[in-house]
C-alpha cells in the first residue's frame, strides 16, 4: 500500500472536481453519493494503509512523489508519510468525516448550493490530508492554509447572512495571525537545519539546537502562535464560537474533530522540539489550562444549543495542550481522538435537534424534545456522559483522566495546580453538559407550537449511533494500568505510541503511586457526579430555582453570557484602532497623496512629453518638405565632407 | 569648352529655385512648375556629367525623364482641372478636406 499512499488526499480532491464543477449538472442524487463516497473510499484505503504500517520498519510508511520546488540549495519534494500520529488522524479525519459527510445527505437535503457544499466538504478533506500526511513542513502549511481556507467558505456557507460572512471573515483574520507565527518558525527552521522536511528535524534536532537556548524557544514559541491561531486557544480563540454561524455538520467535522486539532498534530509533530524548550512547554500548559477553565466557565452561561457546545470545544481544546505542555503527547493525543468522536456526536445531535425544530437554536425554546426523537436523545446524553467523563464506561473519562493524571503527576512541570485547574474544568464541564441535556431534551417543552418536533431520518440517526459506540468503546484503548491491570486490559494507546514521543527528561522523581492516581480519579469523578446531577436537576425540573440562582448571581452570569466583553476588548484595543489607522493615515494620506500621486505623476509626465513631440507634427506640407531637405542635406554633407 | 562645374552649379541653383517654391508658394499651378523645375535641374545635371565624362548614358536617363515628366504632367493637371471645378480654388491652404 505504500505506493497508494496519494490515492488517500486524491479521493477528495477528485470529489472536489467533480462536485464543484459538474455537480449542478449531476444533481442532487449523485452529489449525495459522489460526496460521502470519495472520503468512504478514502476511510478503506486509510485503514489498509495504517495496518500496513503497524507492521511496516519503524511503523513508517513514505511515498515520495515528485520534486515540488528546485531552487539551488532549497529544494522540497512533495512527499506523504504515515506513521503512528498521521496513521490515527487519517483514520479520524476519514473516519469521522465519511460519517459527517453521510450526516449532511440529510441535513442539508433542502439547502441551495447541495453541490457548493460537499465541494467544499471533500476540498477540506483533501487539505487535512494534505497537513497531517505531508512529509514536510512546506506541505504541511499548505494543508494548514487550505483547512483554514475551506473554513471561511464553509463558515460563510450562507454567505447572504451577514453574520455568517463577518464570523468567517473574522475567523479567517485571527488565524492569519496564527499563520503569521508559523511562516516565521518555518523560516528559522529552514535557516537552522537546511531542509523543511520533518524527519530530518526532528532526528537531528537535538544535536543542532541547545535545550533550553533562546533559538530553540524562539521557534517552539512562534510555532504554539500558529497552533493557539488554529486551535483556538488564548488570546486567537475568539473566532471558534462565531465559526457557529456555519452550518451544524461544519461545525461537527472543521471546528471540533478535525481542524482545530491542526495545532495539536503540529505539536505533537515536532515534539522533538518543544522538549528542548522547558519555557514553552510551561507556555502551553499555562494557556492550555487557562484557556480549558476561561471556556468551560463561559459556556455555563451560553443560551445558543451550538455556542456552549463551541466553547465546550475551546476549553477541550485547553485541555489538549495542557497535556502537551506537561509533555504528555501521548495523553493530548489519546483525548484529540476520543474528543472527535464525542465531540463530533454533540455537534451532529445539536445539528439533527436543529434540523427537528426548524433552525432554532435558543435552548430557552427547547425542552422536553427526548420523546420525540428518541435516537438523538439517546447518542446525545452518550456524548455527554463522555465529554463529561462519567467513570470507567466512556471514552472521556479515560482520556481526560490520562490528562488529569498527567497534569499533576508528569516530571516535566506537573503540579498540583494545573491538577486542580484541570479538575474544576472537568466539573463545570460535567455541569454545562447537564445543564444543556435539561434545557434541550428534559423538562416541559417550550417549542413554537406551531412546530411538530421529528426525528431525523436515517442518514442522521445512524452516523450519531456509529459516533455513539465510539464515544464509549472509543476509550478502552486506553484504560490507566491502575485499573486495567488487575483484570489484565493492556493500555493500547500507550503501547502504540511507546517510543514515538521523546521522553522527557526526568525533572524530579516521578511520584506516581497507584493509590493517589485512583483517589484523584475518585474525586474528580465523584464531583462530575454531582454536578451533572444537580444540573439536570436545575435545568429539566426546576427551571424557577435555577432561574433564581441565575438572579442571584446577576453580574456573575451578566459577565459570562457576555462572554467576559473580550470581544468587545479586542475591537477597542485592535480593530478600532486598525480603522483608524486606514481611514486617516493610509487612506488621506499613502493612498491618497502616495500612490494617487505616484501614478498621476506617470500619467502626467507622459502628457507633458507628448504635449511637446505634438508641435512636430502640425500638419503643414511645408513643413515636413522643408525636415526632408534639411534630413538629404545633412546625409549629403555626411557623406560628401 | 563650357567647365562641367558651371552647368552643375547653375543645375543646383535651378534645383534650389525650384525647392523654394515647392515650400513657399501656395499656387498649385506654380507648385507644380516649380516640381517640374526641380526635374529640369536634375536633367541639366545628368547632361552635363554626360558632356563631362563624354558617354551617352546620362543623356539617355534624361529622356526617360522627359516621358516620366509628360506622364506626371498630365496626370497632375487632371488632377488640379477636376480641383478647380470642385472648389474653386487652387490654393493648397482651402485643400484641407483630408487633414485632421
Amino acid at each position: 500500500m505504500a505506493d497508494f499512499l496519494y490515492v488517500i488526499p486524491a479521493l477528495p480532491l477528485l470529489g472536489f472536481l467533480v462536485n464543484g464543477l459538474l455537480g449542478k449538472f449531476l444533481g442532487k442524487g449523485f452529489v449525495s453519493f459522489c460526496g460521502p463516497g470519495v472520503v468512504g473510499l478514502a476511510f478503506i484505503v486509510s485503514v489498509l494503509s495504517f495496518l500496513e504500517m503497524l507492521g511496516a520498519p519503524h511503523q513508517s510508511l513514505t511515498q515520495g512523489l515528485f520534486p515540488w520546488i528546485q531552487a539551488g540549495e532549497f529544494s522540497v519534494r512533495i512527499g506523504l508519510t504515515v506513521d503512528r500520529l498521521s496513521g490515527l488522524y487519517i483514520l479520524i479525519v476519514t473516519g469521522v468525516g465519511f460519517l459527517i459527510h453521510l450526516y449532511s445527505v440529510g441535513y442539508m437535503h433542502e439547502e441551495d448550493g447541495y453541490y457548493r457544499f460537499f465541494a467544499y466538504l471533500n476540498l477540506f478533506i483533501f487539505f487535512m490530508l494534505l497537513l497531517v500526511l505531508g512529509s514536510s513542513l512546506l506541505l504541511l502549511f499548505v494543508g494548514w492554509e487550505g483547512v483554514g481556507l475551506c473554513s471561511y467558505l464553509l463558515i460563510g456557507y450562507y454567505y447572504d447572512r451577514p453574520a455568517a460572512a463577518s464570523a468567517a471573515k473574522k475567523a479567517f483574520v485571527v488565524n492569519r495571525i496564527g499563520d503569521f507565527g508559523f511562516i516565521l518558525a518555518t523560516l528559522v527552521l529552514f535557516g537552522v537545519f537546511g531542509t523543511l522536511e520533518i524527519v530530518p528535524i526532528v532526528s537531528q534536532a537535538a544535536a543542532k539546537l541547545t535545550a533550553g537556548g533562546s533559538l530553540v524557544t524562539l521557534i517552539t514559541l512562534l510555532l504554539f502562535l500558529g497552533a493557539t491561531g488554529k486551535s483556538a486557544q488564548i488570546p486567537l480563540y475568539v473566532w471558534l464560537p462565531d465559526a457557529m454561524e456555519g452550518p451544524t455538520p461544519v461545525s461537527a467535522l472543521i471546528h471540533a474533530a478535525t481542524m482545530v486539532t491542526a495545532g495539536l498534530y503540529l505539536l505533537a509533530r515536532l515534539s522533538a522540539l518543544f522538549v528542548l524548550a522547558p519555557v514553552t512547554l510551561t507556555v502551553v500548559a499555562a494557556i492550555g489550562a487557562a484557556t480549558a477553565i476561561f471556556a468551560a466557565t463561559i459556556g455555563l452561561a451560553q443560551n445558543d444549543i451550538k455556542r456552549v457546545l463551541a466553547y465546550s470545544t475551546v476549553s477541550q481544546l485547553g485541555y489538549m495542550f495542557l497535556a502537551m505542555g506537561v509533555g504528555a503527547f501521548g495523553a493530548g493525543i489519546f483525548h484529540v481522538t476520543t474528543h472527535a468522536a464525542f465531540k463530533a456526536l454533540l455537534f451532529l445531535g445539536s445539528g439533527s435537534v436543529i434540523h427537528a425544530l426548524h433552525h432554532e437554536q435558543d435552548m430557552r425554546k427547547m425542552g422536553g424534545l427526548f420523546k420525540h426523537m428518541p435516537v438523538t436523545g439517546v447518542t446525545f446524553i452518550v456524548g455527554a456522559l463522555a465529554l463529561s467523563g462519567f467513570p470507567l464506561v466512556t471514552a472521556g473519562f479515560y482520556s481526560k483522566d490520562e490528562i488529569l493524571w498527567q497534569a499533576f503527576s508528569s516530571p516535566a512541570g506537573g503540579n498540583p495546580v494545573l491538577w486542580a485547574v484541570g479538575a474544576v474544568t472537568a466539573v463545570l464541564t460535567a455541569f454545562y453538559m447537564f445543564r444543556q441535556v435539561g434545557l434541550t431534551f428534559f423538562g416541559k417543552s417550550r417549542v413554537d407550537p406551531h412546530v411538530q418536533p421529528h426525528e431525523s431520518p436515517w442518514t442522521m440517526t445512524l452516523p450519531l449511533a456509529l459516533l455513539g459506540v465510539l464515544s464509549v468503546a472509543g476509550g478502552w484503548i486506553g484504560i490507566p494500568h491502575v485499573l486495567g491491570g488487575p483484570l489484565h486490559l493492556p493500555n493500547v494507546i500507550e503501547g502504540y505510541f511507546e517510543g514515538f514521543f521523546p521522553a522527557m527528561p526526568a525533572a524530579e522523581a516521578a511520584r506516581q503511586t497507584a493509590g493517589l492516581e485512583v483517589a484523584l480519579m475518585a474525586v474528580v469523578s465523584v464531583c462530575a457526579l454531582i454536578a451533572m446531577g444537580m444540573a439536570y436537576r436545575l435545568f429539566s425540573a426546576r427551571l424557577e430555582t435555577a432561574e433564581a440562582l441565575g438572579k442571584a448571581f446577576g453580574p456573575v452570569r451578566a459577565l459570562l453570557a457576555g462572554k467576559y466583553f473580550i470581544d468587545e476588548l479586542y475591537d477597542w484595543i485592535v480593530v478600532k484602532p486598525i480603522y483608524w489607522i486606514s481611514r486617516t493615515v493610509l487612506w488621506r494620506f499613502v493612498d491618497t497623496w502616495v500612490i494617487d500621486g505616484t501614478v498621476n505623476l506617470v500619467g502626467n509626465s507622459a502628457r507633458w512629453l507628448g504635449g511637446a513631440l505634438r508641435l512636430t507634427q502640425n500638419g503643414i506640407i511645408e513643413s515636413y518638405a522643408i525636415g526632408i531637405l534639411i534630413g538629404a542635406v545633412a546625409i549629403v554633407w555626411y557623406l560628401v565632407f | 569648352m563650357i567647365p562641367v562645374a558651371h552647368i552643375l552649379t547653375l543645375s543646383a541653383v535651378l534645383f534650389t529655385l525650384g525647392v523654394a517654391g515647392v515650400v513657399i508658394r501656395r499656387n498649385a499651378i506654380i507648385v507644380f512648375m516649380c516640381v517640374e523645375l526641380m526635374l529640369n535641374a536634375v536633367k541639366l545635371a545628368f547632361v552635363g556629367f554626360a558632356y563631362g565624362m563624354q558617354s551617352m548614358t546620362g543623356v539617355v536617363v534624361v529622356f526617360f525623364v522627359f516621358v516620366v515628366a509628360a506622364a506626371e504632367a498630365v496626370v497632375g493637371l487632371a488632377i488640379m482641372l477636376q480641383m478647380f471645378r470642385n472648389r474653386a480654388t487652387l490654393n493648397l491652404d482651402e485643400i484641407n478636406l483630408l487633414k485632421w
